[in-house]
């Protein structure tokens, strides 16, 4: 890891607090999935911190982003707060969604977060037009597209890259590639490199390790910083791993991968572990010091669960409203 | 009063609100210098500059999905699509997308967009650009549906469109684009939800949508010589559906036909049908009946095309056989 040129310490804990937050938040969703208290299910994004954190990071409120169905990351480090999400994921009133989208379409407009997407690949072209109002606008505006690997088979992506390129929309493509898209690894389903399917359409792509949260922001400072002076879009490769299975159901997976590989990514390349060593070893802060976050972090997830669980329901008469705007 | 064509109606509609609020742009394929393949949109972007009219590349899906976006960051897209046949292209981002984000944002989020598109066979168009899918977008919830039977209606009804805080898809029949009608010079609107009695009547109602108001209208004729009066109800939207003014007319008239050119099974002519049947049961003097397109790909040849669709012959037809208690 390497110091970010405009960061400073205060930065570098809210970057750390953000990952814990993300991780923390997961964990208390994954618990709730396991006692029964949560319907449906979600998809976990524990593992791939570093770049939704390192992303956002480098971005403003007035900034967008689209997301995914492995969405809870993007809409912690966008700005979101626990209550309201926990509130969502179990359908409650006082959810970001009033109960409505559930974790699969959690959106947070207020901090810019267009919303999650079930469907692979589905907001792209929501992405690329949120960039076109704010280059219509001149207000500067940068939207940020995340998807993961398996967006990459769906047609819908090139023909927004396609039109970003034509029309230098400022609009960053980033692909998670957390190596499955469900059950699959990424080598068969995506033929030839990820980046060159960007560059076919003379659009700049990157490829950087989505463990590091500084390098991440790093590289999506400087993106941001060209986009909004006219020079996007850009695409963005994050090479990244997901701790869980393709949701939290999947339990057993060594049919598609060893228990060795999510050893190997947990114990050696752990986006929290890394950084909160980096921080001790910069003289940034001290284990006790992380310590104390993660337990604050803890507190605060329990006390927003015990609340989401006591809120209420949406009233039945919610069952027809929001069909279709005043 | 003045007549306009149905072509320069929806050019009109759009210049005016294009005028009106700076956050409407248009996008699609072929609308700028060409005005598309129809001539809709000529001398548009001659006045609103290629940033507001803007040629896209051949890839529904993808503008689509940008209008979606645009929308719910400001914007006021209009998306032309140049077929309706080009619907199956978009329907991700039209009904899974545009459709339920309001909903799904527990309002929150809105998707002010229209989608232009248009219907109607007989143009020996063959059975990729001959159909008339408003059946599809109609089914979904979030998505509001205007069919305009006129010049009139194409204008009025494409403004309030424009204004909506909602997805919009507007059918226009492709076949009537030089067809003329009175429109006022001064502005007006059409509200979506409020149908038309085009023509009073007392022995049978027609319900018809789009190009059908016009088979309407001549069978009205035709019935009229055998001292049969019909009633013409323009729905003029069928999302939402002014079921109130239908049911009123058939309490009236005891009798209703719901003409439409969409596929016969599963389409709106059915969904009205039952509504009536429903709620005006006691009313009614003979069946509900109904006259759909068939249920067959659209051939290319005339002489198959034109047994494909409802005629004004076979709605006279099966109109004076109702009301002689025939069927």
């Amino acid at each position: 890891m390497a110091k970010n040129v405009t960061a400073n310490s205060e930065d570098y804990l809210r970057m750390y607090r953000q990952m814990v937050r993300i991780r923390t938040f997961e964990d208390n969703a994954n618990q709730l999935y396991l006692t029964a208290k949560m319907p449906g299910l979600t998809h976990m994004y524990s593992g791939q911190e570093a770049v939704a954190v390192g992303i956002c990071e480098a971005l403003e409120k007035t900034d967008h982003i689209t997301s995914t169905h492995r969405g809870h990351g993007h809409c912690v480090a966008k700005g979101a707060e626990f209550k309201e999400m926990f509130c969502e994921l179990l359908g409650k009133a006082e959810g970001y969604c009033r109960g409505k989208g559930g974790s699969m379409h959690i959106a947070d407009q207020a901090n810019g977060n267009l919303g999650a997407n079930a469907i692979v690949g589905g907001s792209a072209g929501i992405a690329t037009g949120a960039a076109l109002t704010a280059k219509r606008l001149g207000n500067g505006a940068v939207t940020v597209c995340f998807f993961g690997d398996g967006a990459l088979g769906q047609g819908l992506l090139y023909e927004v890259m396609n039109m970003a390129a034509l029309w230098k929309l400022p609009v960053i493509y980033a692909c998670e590639n957390n190596l499955y898209g469900e059950y699959t690894h990424v080598s068969e389903m995506a033929a030839g490199k990820l980046g060159g399917r960007a560059e076919a359409f003379g659009i700049e792509a990157f490829e950087v390790d989505g463990q590091d949260v500084l390098a991440v922001n790093q590289l999506t400072q400087e993106l941001v910083a060209r986009a909004r002076k006219g020079e996007g879009p850009f695409f963005m490769a994050l090479n990244t791993y997901r701790y869980h299975g393709h949701h939290v159901g999947d339990i057993n997976r060594t049919y598609y991968r060893s228990k060795e590989e999510e050893a190997d990514w947990k114990d050696n390349r752990d986006p929290i572990t890394n950084f909160g060593a980096w921080l001790v070893k910069e003289n940034i802060a001290n284990a006790e010091d992380l310590d104390a976050i993660q337990a604050e972090i803890k507190a605060a997830a329990t006390n927003a669960v015990t609340y989401a669980l006591d809120a209420p329901y949406p009233p039945a008469d919610e069952v027809d409203s929001h069909v279709f705007a005043a | 009063m003045r007549e306009i064509t149905l072509s320069q109606a929806v050019n009109e509609a759009i210049a005016e609100e294009m005028r009106r609020d700076e956050t409407i742009f248009l996008l699609g394929e072929d609308v700028a210098e060409a005005g598309t393949p129809f001539k809709i949109l000529s001398g548009l972007v001659e006045e609103f500059g290629t940033d507001r009219i803007i040629d896209t590349p051949i890839s529904e899906p993808g503008f689509a999905g940008i209008a979606v976006g645009a929308a719910m960051t400001g914007s006021r897209p209009i998306v032309d699509l140049m077929f309706g046949d080009f619907l199956f292209l978009v329907m991700d981002q039209l009904c899974n997308q545009a459709a339920k984000t309001h909903y799904m944002s527990g309002g929150k989020l809105n998707v002010p967009m229209v989608l232009r598109t248009n219907m109607g066979a007989t143009r020996r168009s063959a059975a990729q650009h001959s159909q008339s899918l408003h059946t599809l977008v109609a089914h979904i919830p979030g998505l509001k549906v205007a069919m305009p039977s006129s010049a009139y209606e194409a204008k009025g009804l494409l403004k309030s469109a424009i204004r909506d805080n909602n997805p919009v898809v507007i059918f226009e029949d492709k076949l009537m684009y030089q067809d003329k009608a009175e429109v006022p010079e001064e502005e007006f609107l059409i509200p979506l939800g409020q149908a038309h009695v085009k023509r009073e009547g007392s022995d049978i109602t027609f319900v018809a949508i789009s190009s059908m108001v016009q088979i309407a209208e001549s069978a009205a004729d035709m019935l009229a010589a055998d001292g049969i009066s019909a009633e013409i109800v323009d729905p003029r939207t069928i999302v939402p559906l002014d079921e109130e003014t239908i049911l009123n007319s058939v309490k009236k008239t005891s009798r209703v036909l719901v003409v439409d050119e969409g596929h016969q099974s599963f389409g709106v002519s059915a969904e009205i049908a039952a509504r009536v049947a429903e709620k005006a049961f006691y009313y009614l003097d003979s069946p509900v009946m109904r006259m759909g397109a068939m249920d067959v790909p659209i051939p290319f040849s005339p002489a198959l095309e034109d047994l494909t669709v409802p005629t004004a012959e076979r709605v006279y037809e099966l109109a004076r056989q109702a009301v002689r208690g025939e069927i």
